[in-house]
């Protein structure tokens, strides 16, 4: 089947439980029920059939709005437990077909939000204590299981048929790529010897040897599956309980956004905006600082969806996965901000008080969520700081998440014609608020070869004007307003024209110095081998496994090693 | 010819005596067999003398072995078919080279796999079975029953055998766990769905003979073709023995239709009437016959499969007498049109042949199974009566497959494999399949029947007895009290 090179319809990020279409969501006290339930017919793309609860993009973005949902909706819930609507098959994984007639792109792009919905779910579990359960009730294989893994706990019936597997290597010559190798020896800590046994055995392991494997925590015979389950739910909900007691409800509910799309290659929400220009293939993406910056919890409370953190973020997703997804021959994404830094400033302290209230927190989960989304965007990203920013605290993380700042110096200036001046500012927020993948701060990665300097630029008092940013080390270049227009424009004009792929390769190896983490394995590591072998002639070509899997012809390998 | 040796524990024509790591092996899981047999055999006549056949080697006269033996006694032997010189895959990627005497390393997952899933259904029919001796219509049925069950225990040993000789560790365990499972116990299942299904009186028992184990027999024919010589060999002998649990199978129904052609002539063909004189009415056979037809089909598994296409690419798993009847062994041109469900009908697909191979067995299963109802009608046709039994459509009542239905019944087949709304099964459904008032109208006919030459009501006596026997002959002896 030939990569479709045909233009695809644009894809929707948006999704409601009122609506979903491959699985159910069923509340009960604390405990939610979140059964897969793929309608094969029901593609995002049409084309392919969804068999044996196989998933496509679409499943998954249902997947991710459930946990979000479920982290504001629905504090009161502390369990989720995952399962399958089919007899005899939890989940076989990625479509297969899909995944083959899928650009590259796209398959990569794919990838990445599917692991990223993975990380979600761990990220409910340690911060918001919602813990998932994953009833492993039929056959999981590859995709199947990997989702498992991201599991706190997963329990398999013990009836001879139901396995756990990784039929990718052995059977489609490609990886289980959605962090299942990572979870198995970094997450699970199965002995590396047995994860390899594990890997090529394309029908898996059932039963107690799954266990005695630690490839899950629970087998229990089948007519106690049910009964079990409904017990371990009980205890891992206890346990949330405990760690996070401010959880409870009400909920706040999230309304779909409001995208004005009338004028066109621009997409234009509340507080962000994304301007998209063809001809020069650079986005910009402006967001756009409060109207009013509420501190206490009363207030923000009662803004809800609508406090500006929340409603902006949201937005911020939205627009990346539109960026990602939608405007593939966009190499660039120039990040600018308007506003009063002040209010930020405002947000911040609210953001920074009220730790212990459940929504002011998971607020700040999501935005260090959407943060962690830009670090992993793969294209390039230009910070450009101007007068009327508001890159303060919060928001000059984007500058921080950014591959080069530039910083107009209109220090040169008369007082008068410079006003309040070009300025940024760091707060608490940038501080830890907001780790990256590695696990520190975006400050931190910054300053790795010395911890001082973030220590310095986190006291310094008040703004930083454009002199003392470039001193500071905050900002890459301070071109003053001679050189100003020129400078930006040759320095956009120069990254847009070189190799997309050898800039994605360059960034991600710049963007995440500092200690390797489970995360930043699976991005880096376990990512670029599958992105590299899913270019392969062995596993792509006319006789590589994928191509050939299910085919009627069988693959020829070329058995040379690298 | 290879030679016999009885002399041992395990009587067999491989050579076992010389081939001490397999000896023990086997024999160390001879005794856990025998406990499986003593739980799961035939329920109340571990102690009877039975006229069974066992076979002491592979030549017509040494097969046919024959004497009254205590079943747990009985000697459950190994053998193969003989060698064939210099025997060539003869299908697949490899056609032409020589068949492979040990497991290809990179096959050895997927052969395990195939080995299991057939040994599996060995053991599951016998538990499926366990209890029918004991509302036996006569002492030759009950015999035949018996025997149908020691050579399904040993098509159990001529799989456990090769997973134990070829498979290392993981066969080993595999042959435990086939002594492990259980036909329909929810926690330990047999791994397919037929041999899970309760077998629980005779009609149902000569039913899944006639249609179960002939899903068997081809089975074994496409096995018998592979590439992997010694299963190639194991599944020939096996062959023989299926034979005659597909005769028991047809010969039975063929003899309770008998019976109730006599009946009709009797009582007239209503089937209140033929029911009050103890007879089983047409009606009824024919739900019998669908609704085991119908289980058994579904065996065969996917129209579409990868499974299928890789099995044959690798010359594991062929096509029913793959050298006599086709020329093309590589099957990568062809396609098969397959009929498949879109929305409210069914339109035809092309499928790569390699990916139809289950079909394509299904195919000449169906065919096989067309004649045995042709000859059932045969005695409806002597008895000079209008009725007649028919085969249903394949497409009906399938829980496999492109026909499957669906989660919520939402692809419906009637028996002549027309679509029909979930409205419409539901309101003929009990046209088609028994109903529970079937089930218990005929497991009400279910008295036993233990004295020589005597049988029960609802079915004809045999036109001939076993091995020259006559029907009066004592097949079955209780030890005194
Ligand atoms: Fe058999
Ligand atoms: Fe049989």
């Amino acid at each position: 089947m030939a990569e479709s090179s045909a233009p695809q319809p644009e894809i929707s990020f948006r999704a409601h439980p009122d609506h979903y279409v491959h699985w159910r969501l069923r509340i009960d006290g604390d405990v939610a029920h979140l059964t897969m339930n793929v309608q094969e017919d029901r593609p995002l793309r049409a084309g392919t059939v969804l068999k044996l609860n196989s998933y496509d993009l679409g499943v998954d973005i249902e997947l991710a709005d459930a946990y979000q949902r479920l982290r504001f909706e629905h504090p009161d819930v502390r369990c989720v437990v995952i399962d399958g609507a089919l007899p005899r098959v939890f989940c076989a994984g990625a479509n297969i077909p899909m995944l083959r007639s899928s650009s590259h792109s796209f398959k990569v792009n794919f990838c990445k939000f599917t692991n990223e919905t993975r990380l979600y779910i761990e990220d409910a579990s340690r911060h918001s204590g919602l813990r998932t359960l994953c009833a492993v009730n039929g056959t999981a294989s590859g995709g199947g299981y990997e989702l498992a893994l991201a599991a706190d706990w997963i329990i398999l019936p013990d009836d001879g048929n139901t396995a756990v597997s990784f039929p990718e290597v052995p059977l489609l010559g490609v990886l289980p790529g959605t962090g299942g190798l990572t979870r198995l020896v970094d997450k699970r800590k199965v002995r590396r010897d047995l994860a390899d046994v594990f890997s090529t055995l394309a029908e898996g392991i059932k039963g107690q040897r799954a266990e005695q494997w630690r490839l899950v925590d629970e087998v229990v015979a089948a007519s106690q599956f049910a009964e079990a389950v409904e017990r371990r739910a009980r205890m891992l909900a206890e346990e949330a309980a405990a760690l996070r007691p401010d959880r409870e409800g009400p909920g706040v509910a999230l309304p779909e956004l409001v995208c004005d799309r009338s004028e066109p290659d621009l997409l234009r929400w509340k507080y962000v905006a994304l301007r998209v220009d063809r001809e020069r293939r650079i986005a910009e993406l402006v967001v756009r600082g409060p109207d009013a910056a509420p501190t206490a919890l009363d207030e923000i409370r009662a803004a809800g969806a609508e406090w500006w953190p929340l409603r902006c973020f949201r937005e911020l997703d939205e627009a990346l996965l539109h960026v990602r997804f939608n405007l593939l021959d966009v190499g660039l994404v120039v990040l600018r901000t308007e506003g009063d830094p002040d209010r930020i400033m405002l947000v911040d302290d609210a953001l920074g008080e009220h730790t212990s209230d459940w929504f002011v927190s998971e607020v700040r989960r999501l935005v260090a969520r959407v943060l962690r989304r830009l670090d992993l965007t793969a294209r390039s990203l230009f910070a450009i700081v101007e007068p009327g920013n508001c890159f303060a605290g919060t928001l000059f993380e984007l500058c921080l998440a950014a591959d080069r700042v530039y910083m107009l110096d209109d220090t040169g200036l008369d007082d008068d014609e410079r006003g309040v001046g070009n300025r940024v500012r760091l707060s608490e927020a940038n501080a830890g608020t907001y780790p990256m993948s590695n696990g520190l701060s975006r400050l931190a990665t910054h300053f790795l070869q010395d911890a001082a300097l973030a220590e310095a630029a986190l006291s310094h008092a008040g703004y930083f004007d454009a002199q003392e940013a470039l001193a500071a080390g905050l900002v890459t270049f301070a071109p003053d307003d001679i050189d100003w227009e020129d400078e930006v424009r040759i320095a956009l004009e120069e990254r847009a024209s070189l190799s997309p792929d050898a800039l994605t390769g360059m960034e991600a190896n710049l963007r995440f110095a500092g200690p390797e983490t489970l995360e930043t394995k699976i991005f880096a590591r376990l990512s670029a081998w599958q992105n590299w072998i899913f270019q392969r002639p062995n596993a792509v070509g006319e006789r590589g496994a994928l191509t050939c899997y299910g085919q009627p012809l069988m693959p020829a390998f070329d058995w040379t090693r690298t | 010819m290879s030679v016999a040796d009885l002399s041992g524990k395990i009587p067999n024509n491989v050579d076992l005596k010389s081939d001490r790591r397999l000896l023990r092996a086997l024999e160390s899981w001879q005794p856990k067999f025998i406990d499986w047999w003593m739980e799961m055999g035939p329920e109340g006549f571990q102690a009877d003398d039975v006229y069974l056949r066992t076979a002491i080697s592979v030549d017509r006269a040494g097969w046919a072995h024959f004497g009254h033996v205590r079943m747990p006694e009985y000697r459950w032997g190994i053998f193969l078919a003989d060698p064939v010189p210099d025997r060539k895959i003869p299908f697949g990627d490899f056609a032409g080279q020589p068949a492979w005497q040990t497991v290809p390393g990179e096959y050895r997952n997927m052969l395990r796999r195939i080995i299991v899933t057939q040994a599996d259904t060995e053991p599951a029919s016998v538990e499926q079975q366990r209890l029918l001796g004991q509302t036996a219509p006569s002492l030759y049925d009950m015999r035949n029953l018996f025997q149908v069950n020691v050579e399904e225990g040993r098509h159990l040993w001529a799989m456990v055998y090769l997973l134990q000789t070829y498979f290392g560790r993981d066969g080993r365990e595999e042959a435990e766990d086939l002594l492990h499972r259980r036909s329909g116990n929810a926690d330990k299942p047999r791994i397919l769905t037929t041999f899970n299904d309760p077998c629980e009186d005779w009609l149902s028992f000569f039913m899944f003979t006639t249609f179960t184990d002939r899903d068997g027999k081809f089975q074994l024919q496409a096995l018998a073709q592979s590439g992997f010589d010694p299963l190639s060999r194991t599944c020939r002998f096996m062959l023989t023995e299926e034979a005659h649990h597909m005769f028991v199978g047809e010969t039975g129904v063929q003899r309770v239709v008998q019976r109730t052609c006599e009946v009709m002539s009797e009582v007239g063909s209503d089937a209140a009437d033929v029911r009050r004189a103890g007879a089983v009415d047409l009606a009824t056979i024919q739900k019998y016959l669908n609704q085991w037809f119908s289980s058994s089909v579904d065996l065969f598994g996917g129209e579409r499969s990868s499974n299928a296409a890789t099995f044959f690419a690798t010359g594991l798993k062929g096509r029913f007498m793959e050298e006599e009847r086709y020329t093309d062994h590589v099957c990568l041109e062809g396609t098969y049109e397959l009929p498949i469900v879109q929305g409210d009908r069914l339109s035809v697909e092309q499928v790569p042949l390699r990916n139809a191979m289950n079909e394509v067995l299904r195919d000449d299963y169906v065919d096989d199974c067309e004649n045995t109802v042709r000859r059932w009608n045969l005695v409806l046709q002597n008895h000079g009566r209008e009725e007649r039994l028919y085969l249903p459509h394949r497409r009906f009542n399938r829980r496999v497959g492109e026909y499957a239905i669906g989660e919520f019944g939402e692809t419906r087949f009637d028996p002549q494999g027309n679509l029909i709304s979930e409205h419409e099964w539901t309101r003929r459904r009990d046209e088609w399949l028994p109903t529970a008032a079937d089930l218990a109208f005929v497991k009400g006919l279910m008295h036993p029947v233990v004295e020589p030459g005597k049988i029960a009501a609802w079915i004809a006596p045999p036109k001939k007895g076993i091995n020259d026997q006559p029907f009066e002959f004592e097949y079955v002896r209780h030890p005194a009290a």
